[in-house]
Order: C-alpha cells, then sequence, then structure tokens
C-alpha cells in the first residue's frame, strides 16, 4: 500500500510539473506578443476591465479618429452595454448625426472621397488591436514626426510611409526626427524622435492619452474580453474542485490495485 | 485485486458525489450553447424600437410598420369608429382583454393610451396570417351587421377595430398591443413602455 | 430509483442482448495492464478534444457562413453578437491546437513503449490514418475564417500540389475550383471539414479502438499481460478492469487536461499568436501577403522539412516521405524489445535525437531560429545560411532515425536488457 501511494504521488507530481510547465510556455508565449512584432514598441500597459479608461478612450476615439475610420463589427448599443452609459449618452455624444443605438459604428466619410484625399481609404479599425496588438497601437500613436517629404506632412517611425497625418498633434506637439549618420546607397534611419513645439498635454498627460485610445481599441478587437475574463476564474475553479474530488475516487478504487 | 476491507460506503459516496458535481458541471456548460439560440445581439438591434412619425395619419387611415419583423398598425380612429366600441360587448369572446396580450395601459376599451390611436400587431391570433383592415361601417358578405374592423381572409377570424376578436371565429384571443409610448404629439416609439407605466 | 434502472436495462437486455457483452468487452471486462502512467492519459484526452470539436464544430456550423464575401464577417459575428459565440468560437480554435499536442505526446508515447510493434502494427496503422485526416481537418478548418492567412495559407499548401509532374498545376486548379483560393475553394472546404472528414475520422477512431481491444493494450514495459493468466479465473495477472479503474484515473487526467484548456480558453485565447494567428485577424487579401507566411505551429515540423529543402520538387518529396516513413515504422523496427526501457542505449539516444529534431524542425517552421540565430551568432550573422545548413542537418537526422533504427535492429546491434516476466509497477 504505502508502495502504491508513493506511485500515485510521483504521478500527481509529474502531472503537476506537466502542467506547470504548460501554463508557464503559454504565458510566456502571450507575454512574448510585444517582443514577437519587431523591437522598439513601447509596452501599453492597457487593462480592458478600466472602465474609466475605455469611456476616456472612446470619447478620444470619436473626436480624433471616428472621422475617418470606422469600427464597424461594433454597434452603439454594445458600446453602451460594456462601457456603462445609458444610450442616449452614447447618441448625443459619440454617434454621427441620424445614427440609431443599434447602428453599427461607420465612418460618415465616403470612401471614394477618402481614397482621394489620402491616397488610400482609412482602413477600419474593428480588429487593429488583434491584429497588431495594443503595443503597436501605443507606440504607433506615439511616434509621428514631422517629414516634408511625405504628401500629408507626417510620418511615422513605427509604420514608415504612414499615409495618415497626426491628428493628436495639438495635444501631443510636433516631433521631429534625428537621423542616425546614413551608410552610402541607404536612406539615413530615423535614430530617435524629439518635441520640436509643445502640445496643450505633458508627455505623460499624452502616454495616458494614447493609453486610452489604445484601451478603447482593444476592446473594440474584442468586446467578449470583459465576459471572458470575469467568467474564466469560475470555470477554472470548478474543473480544480472537480478534478480534486475525481482524484479521491481514483485513489479510493485503487486501494483495490497490489 | 482485493475487495476485502473496501469501504463501500465511502465508494458510494465519493462516486455519487463526483457524479452530481460532474453533473452540474455539464449543465453549466450546456447554457452557453443553449444560450446561443437566444436572438443575437444584431437581431436585437435589428429589432429595437421603432419610431413613427404619425402627424400624416388622416383621421381613418391605417398605417403599417415593421417591427421585429411584424407589422405593426397604426390606425387613426374616428369618433364614430369608437363610437361603436361599447355596443359589440356582448359579441365578443374576450371583451375586457382579460385573458389577451396587451400592456396594462392598454387594457381598456379601446385598448390604447390615447383613443383614437390603435397601435397593434397585425397578426391574427389563430395562426398567424395578417388580418385586412375593413374600416367601413356597413354590411359585409361576412358579417351583415358588421361595424368595422379587422377580417382575416385566411379562416375568417373577425375582429373589431380595437382587434376584439368575435365569437364563432376560430382566434382565440384579441389581437396583440405592443409595448409604445407618445415621444410627443406627432411620434410614437414602438416597443418600448412609457416611463411612467413600466 | 435503482429499480426503475434496473427495470429498464432488463427490457432493452431482452431486446437487445448483444449489448451487454460489447460493454463488457470493452469496458468491465477489458483487461488492461494495472501499470500505466503519465503518457497513457493522451489516448482518451484526444477523445474528449474530438468530441469537443464534433459539439463545438456543430454550433459554429449554425452561425458560420461559408462563402468568400460573408465568412470573416460571420465569424466577427460569431465573436460578438451571437451569445456565448466567442466562447463556443474559442473552445474550438483551442480544441484544434490541443488536438495536436495530445496527438503528438500519445504518437511519441507509442515510439517510446513500442507500441507499433506486433501485434498492434494495424493499431498504429489506423492511428496513422487518424493523423492524416486529422491534417487534412485542421488544415480546412483554418481556411475557413477566410482571415490573410487563411487565404495565403491555403494558396501555399494547395500549390504543394502542384508539384506533382505532369497533371500538377491542373490539379492545383481542380483543387481551388479557380485560379486563386476563392468563394468555390472555401465552399467544399466547409463542406469536407464539417461533414466528410468528420465521418472518416469517427470511423477511424472507431477502427483504432476496436483494433486495440482485440490485441489489448501495451505498457511501460512493454510486458504482454496476457501471456501470465490466472489458472483459476484465465484473468492476465496484471490486467485490471477497464472499467472502474481506469475510468475513475482518466477522469482525473480529463479533469486536469480542461483546467489547463480553460486556462487557456479565458485568458490567453490566442497564446500569443500560436493558437489563432495575428495576421487571420485581417480579412483575406490577394494582393497583400502576410509578412510572415507559415502554417500553424502544428504542421511546422513537416513544414521545416519543405522550407530548408532549396528545391522545390525534392521539398515536397521529403515531407511526404517524413510521413510515410512513420507509417512504416513496425517493419523498419525489427527489435524483439518493445519498452525503452529495456532498449539498448543507442535506442534510448535515437529516440531523444528524433524527439529534438522534430521539435528543432517545427522551430525553423515557424520561423523561431530567425529569431534565434541573431541571439546566438551576433547580429551580422547570416540568419538564411546558418538556417538553411541547420536545417539540412535536422532533415538528415530525421531521416537517419529510421535507416539507423533499421540496422540496429536487422543486424543484432542492439544490446537489449531483460525484460520482466510481469510489469514493475504495482507489482
Amino acid at each position: 500500500m504505502p508502495k502504491l501511494n508513493m506511485l500515485n504521488k510521483i504521478q500527481m507530481k509529474k502531472l503537476r510539473s506537466f502542467a506547470v510547465a504548460a501554463l508557464v510556455a503559454i504565458a510566456a508565449s502571450g507575454a512574448a506578443y510585444a517582443s514577437e512584432e519587431g523591437g522598439g514598441l513601447l509596452s501599453a500597459n492597457t487593462k480592458v476591465s478600466n472602465i474609466a479608461s475605455l469611456q476616456r478612450g472612446a470619447r478620444l476615439y470619436f473626436n480624433y479618429c471616428a472621422g475617418c475610420h470606422s469600427i464597424k463589427y461594433q454597434s452603439y448599443s454594445r458600446l453602451a452595454t460594456d462601457l456603462k452609459l445609458s444610450p442616449d449618452e452614447v447618441l448625443s455624444n459619440f454617434a454621427f448625426t441620424g445614427a440609431k443605438i443599434g447602428d453599427q459604428i461607420v465612418s460618415n466619410m465616403p470612401a471614394d472621397h477618402a481614397g482621394e484625399w489620402f491616397g488610400k481609404v482609412p482602413p477600419d479599425l474593428s480588429l487593429e488591436a488583434r491584429a497588431k496588438g495594443p503595443d503597436w497601437i501605443y507606440t504607433y500613436l506615439k511616434s509621428f514626426y514631422l517629414d516634408p517629404s511625405r504628401p500629408v506632412g507626417w510620418n511615422n517611425t513605427v509604420f514608415p510611409g504612414a499615409s495618415m497625418p497626426n491628428v493628436l498633434w495639438e495635444l501631443q506637439g510636433t516631433q521631429v526626427a534625428h537621423y542616425a549618420p546614413a551608410k552610402p546607397g541607404e536612406e539615413p534611419a530615423v535614430e530617435k524622435l524629439e518635441l520640436a513645439s509643445k502640445g496643450r498635454l505633458s508627455g505623460e498627460e499624452f502616454d495616458e492619452t494614447a493609453r486610452d485610445i489604445t484601451t478603447f481599441l482593444q476592446y473594440v478587437g474584442e468586446p467578449a474580453a470583459l465576459q471572458r475574463e470575469a467568467v474564466g476564474v469560475w470555470v477554472i475553479l470548478y474543473l480544480a474542485f472537480f478534478t480534486f474530488l475525481a482524484w479521491l475516487l481514483n485513489k479510493e478504487y485503487w486501494r483495490d490495485v497490489h | 485485486m482485493a475487495n476485502e476491507g473496501v469501504n463501500q460506503g465511502r465508494r458510494r459516496f465519493l462516486t455519487g458525489t463526483t457524479a452530481v458535481v460532474g453533473g452540474i458541471g455539464v449543465a453549466f456548460a450546456a447554457t452557453p450553447f443553449i444560450k446561443s439560440w437566444e436572438p443575437s445581439e444584431r437581431a436585437k438591434n435589428a429589432g429595437a424600437p421603432v419610431l413613427q412619425d404619425i402627424s400624416k395619419i388622416e383621421p381613418g387611415q391605417k398605417v403599417s410598420v415593421l417591427w421585429r419583423g411584424s407589422p405593426v398598425w397604426i390606425v387613426n380612429r374616428t369618433k364614430a369608429m369608437l363610437d361603436t366600441l361599447p355596443g359589440l360587448k356582448d359579441r365578443l369572446r374576450d371583451p375586457d382583454s382579460v385573458a389577451s396580450d396587451q400592456p396594462k395601459y392598454a387594457q381598456n376599451i379601446d385598448r390604447s393610451i390615447k383613443p383614437e390611436w390603435l397601435v397593434m400587431i397585425g397578426i391574427c391570433t389563430h395562426l398567424g396570417c395578417s388580418p385586412e383592415y375593413v374600416p367601413e361601417i356597413k354590411p359585409e358578405p361576412f358579417d351583415p351587421e358588421w361595424k368595422g374592423g379587422f377580417f382575416c381572409p385566411c379562416h375568417k377570424s373577425r375582429y373589431d377595430i380595437s382587434g376584439r376578436v368575435f365569437q364563432g371565429v376560430p382566434a382565440p384571443l384579441n389581437m396583440v398591443v405592443p409595448p409604445y409610448k407618445f415621444v410627443d404629439d406627432t411620434h410614437i416609439l414602438i416597443g418600448v413602455n412609457p416611463e411612467d407605466k413600466a | 430509483m435503482a429499480s426503475v434502472f434496473t427495470s429498464i436495462g432488463n427490457w432493452v437486455n431482452e431486446r437487445a442482448p448483444g449489448l451487454m457483452p460489447v460493454y463488457r468487452k470493452h469496458m468491465t471486462e477489458y483487461y488492461t495492464p494495472k501499470n500505466f502512467n503519465f503518457w497513457y492519459y493522451f489516448g482518451v484526452l484526444a477523445i474528449v478534444v474530438l468530441v469537443n470539436q464534433i459539439l463545438t464544430g456543430i454550433f459554429l456550423t449554425m452561425f458560420y457562413k461559408p462563402g468568400a464575401a460573408t465568412a470573416f464577417d460571420s465569424v466577427e459575428y460569431i465573436m460578438r453578437d451571437v451569445d456565448w459565440g466567442w466562447l463556443i468560437r474559442y473552445m474550438h480554435s483551442t480544441g484544434a491546437s490541443m488536438f495536436f499536442i495530445v496527438i503528438y505526446l500519445h504518437m511519441f508515447r507509442g515510439l517510446m513503449y513500442g507500441s507499433y510493434k506486433k501485434p498492434r502494427e494495424l493499431v498504429w496503422l489506423l492511428g496513422m490514418f487518424i493523423f492524416l485526416a486529422l491534417m487534412a481537418e485542421a488544415f480546412m478548418g483554418y481556411v475557413l475564417p477566410w482571415g490573410n492567412m487563411s487565404f495565403w495559407g491555403a494558396k501555399v499548401i494547395i500549390s504543394l500540389f502542384g508539384a506533382v509532374p505532369v497533371i500538377g498545376d491542373a490539379l492545383v486548379q481542380w483543387i481551388m475550383g479557380d485560379y486563386n483560393p476563392a468563394d468555390a475553394t472555401l465552399n467544399r472546404f466547409f463542406a469536407l471539414h464539417v461533414i466528410a472528414l468528420p465521418l472518416v475520422l469517427l470511423l477511424l477512431v472507431v477502427l483504432h479502438i476496436f483494433a486495440l481491444h482485440e490485441v489489448g493494450s501495451n505498457n511501460p514495459d512493454g510486458v504482454e499481460i496476457k501471456k501470465k493468466k490466472d489458472p483459476a479465473t484465465g484473468k492476465p495477472l496484471d490486467g485490471i478492469p477497464f472499467h472502474p479503474y481506469y475510468t475513475v484515473h482518466d477522469i482525473v487526467g480529463v479533469g486536469f487536461f480542461l483546467t489547463i484548456c480553460a486556462f487557456i480558453i479565458f485568458y490567453q485565447p490566442t497564446v500569443g499568436g500560436w493558437f489563432l494567428e495575428h495576421d487571420n485577424f485581417i480579412p483575406a487579401n490577394p494582393l497583400v501577403t502576410p509578412p510572415e507566411i507559415k502554417p500553424v505551429w502544428y504542421f511546422t515540423p513537416f513544414y521545416g522539412i519543405l522550407r530548408v529543402i532549396p528545391n522545390k520538387q525534392l521539398g515536397i518529396v521529403a515531407m511526404f516521405a517524413s510521413i510515410v516513413l512513420l507509417f512504416l515504422l513496425p517493419w523498419v523496427d525489427r527489435g524483439a524489445v518493445k519498452s525503452v526501457r529495456y532498449r539498448g542505449l543507442g535506442y534510448k539516444v535515437a529516440l531523444g535525437l528524433f524527439a529534438a529534431t522534430f521539435l528543432l524542425l517545427g522551430s525553423i517552421g515557424a520561423g523561431l531560429t530567425a529569431e534565434w540565430i541573431p541571439k546566438l551568432f551576433g547580429a551580422k550573422a547570416d540568419v538564411t545560411s546558418i538556417e538553411m545548413h541547420f536545417g539540412w542537418l535536422l532533415v538528415v537526422m530525421y531521416f537517419c532515425y529510421f535507416i539507423f533504427l533499421w540496422v540496429y535492429t536487422a543486424f543484432g546491434l542492439e544490446k537489449t536488457k531483460p525484460v520482466p516476466e510481469r510489469v514493475t509497477a504495482h507489482a
């Protein structure tokens, strides 16, 4: 009997260490998200369950982004539910004229005009955070600099050749690029960005602004994340309890086996 | 393999507990699958309250609006139409709308908030056809004493101008009144109750 | 209550007297070695995942709309608008990856304890057919969301058939039903994914289990428990009834496994882009190839072989050969001893190297080595060249496993240890 118990214990230990290894690997691969997308991305440090940040982010999004970009998979009604706002608040603060609460959030800029103005149609941002990652968005929002060689006068270190101007320049101020000495036959590379003229916000305040927008887009990428994270704990606790019961049951039956 | 010295009680208890806890787990796991058949967010949005301008509806005229895939009728009833209502009591199956489906605030003889405005789901309570609007007070082939109302061509059910069903027809109940409210004098919002009468 | 069940049972038994013998054969009188270890959980876990895939798949089919114009939107509809649709989808997508984790460990168990050897060759062959069907099933399922990785993945994998001599190009067009992966491709893949291949898979799984129960399970000692029977009862001395002993045993493993799955589903559903790739959240776009085009992780070892061989035909032949050789394993390995515990040192080393080779080929296929090389050899290292040469070494090692195994066992080079008469644990 003692030998059996020991074996059982060894088995449990093996199981446990396997589970721990698996969880660590999964968590690590999740953490590696940022670095995987290429070096130099700042950590967005967002938390989708932060409703206040989401509300600020939504306001910023509708003030600065929604004019050109749609988030067509998101509806106003879902926004109201998840951001804990009343339908009237959402419609009066965010919605374009004539939008109904059940509508999807599409930009009111005609697509062919957008193509004329920017050279390409501004992409839908519903899944931007899922495709590029929150760190990318956060860094992108902070990495605009003046570049007279571009049609719109702006460029971006994260997304060189971006067709979009820095819509947040009033808040951030304007950045200029310092270039590293160019190697022969190559374009000079941007070494660092420097604030040339101040905006309405301090550096930290602007970081917060960029983070709020990122949080909002992360939410829009997966509105279910709020529910997912809330439910998950209970499912895992239940399964752990069930496994424990099954383990007791198994131990009881295996007393027969010598 | 030896069964001597087995604590059968403990074994049975553990088996039972694990089975019950597992069963609860299965029931919980089944819930998302069952719930996924509920009207989706999109369907709910498509079924959102509908705002209707009623300023252009002439007296005696009927307008149909689509709400949640069903026709909702808005009838601007005349004084003459409303006057027919009290006299029909003996010929109706549920004159006081006791068994029928309508919001509390519309459970009255004219089945409405404001008597001249009838708002009703235009679906026969028999098998789901949409009845015809026959407003004239004159003898009809299906009823020589017709006082105006609705006639279902499918199985000849008849309703008065408040949607109350007559006796001797297949339809069991009066037609359904949806929740609605007056946003102002000229606009009706179909699908929500008035704030003061929820 | 109990009597109600008994009388229902009697009623059924009178009308279908063949049922109870089947139940007994596969459950209460299926004698299973009592020394199963950790590695013997993965068979039942594979069944659990299969059931999960079928159940969640049926529900996804209720909301998914095949078609190039509708597929992507309908997946987002499931993720956002359907009540709990996100959970059903994540269960399915996580299940796909977990399926392969479980199957690979299950197969490795077979290699370790010689479960493919006589008399279990048929079990192994059926298992390999399951693996093939599963790869086809997973590939077609991966195309269905019609994201950009779906599109380009489909394009690359279907192009492999272009290497078939003479009819290659025609074959590729026939598979796609268009000049590129398109609406027609998506529709036929949908049909194959939701009905044709699941039927094949289920049939194969049933045959796999029946074939196993004919010959009985192997065990970590590689001892045939049927050889030592109790003279009085005729039951194997080292065998215990599958039910209840291994049912309760497996429930523990399943509970553990589901806990891990739940953690992934609720807290890391994309697993950092490994289970659900970032570029697949961009709708299919025939004009823009994603910057890194690679298959999902479970195909990467085979894709790695394809990638490092600089000749299209040869690469494809090597890739298919790497799978075909696994089918032939029972005849490549001539050794009499099953379990790695009692096999020669040469086998232990070879098996370890084979497993490492498989993982490293996977890292090449997944583009991981391209990230590691600059860290190991400095930023100036020639990534492509190092990766290529290292890859060749790995491909050679992969095939050498089979050659070595045949030479080692066919010519009596293996020095095995004596195999015990009875199983060692629980003795």
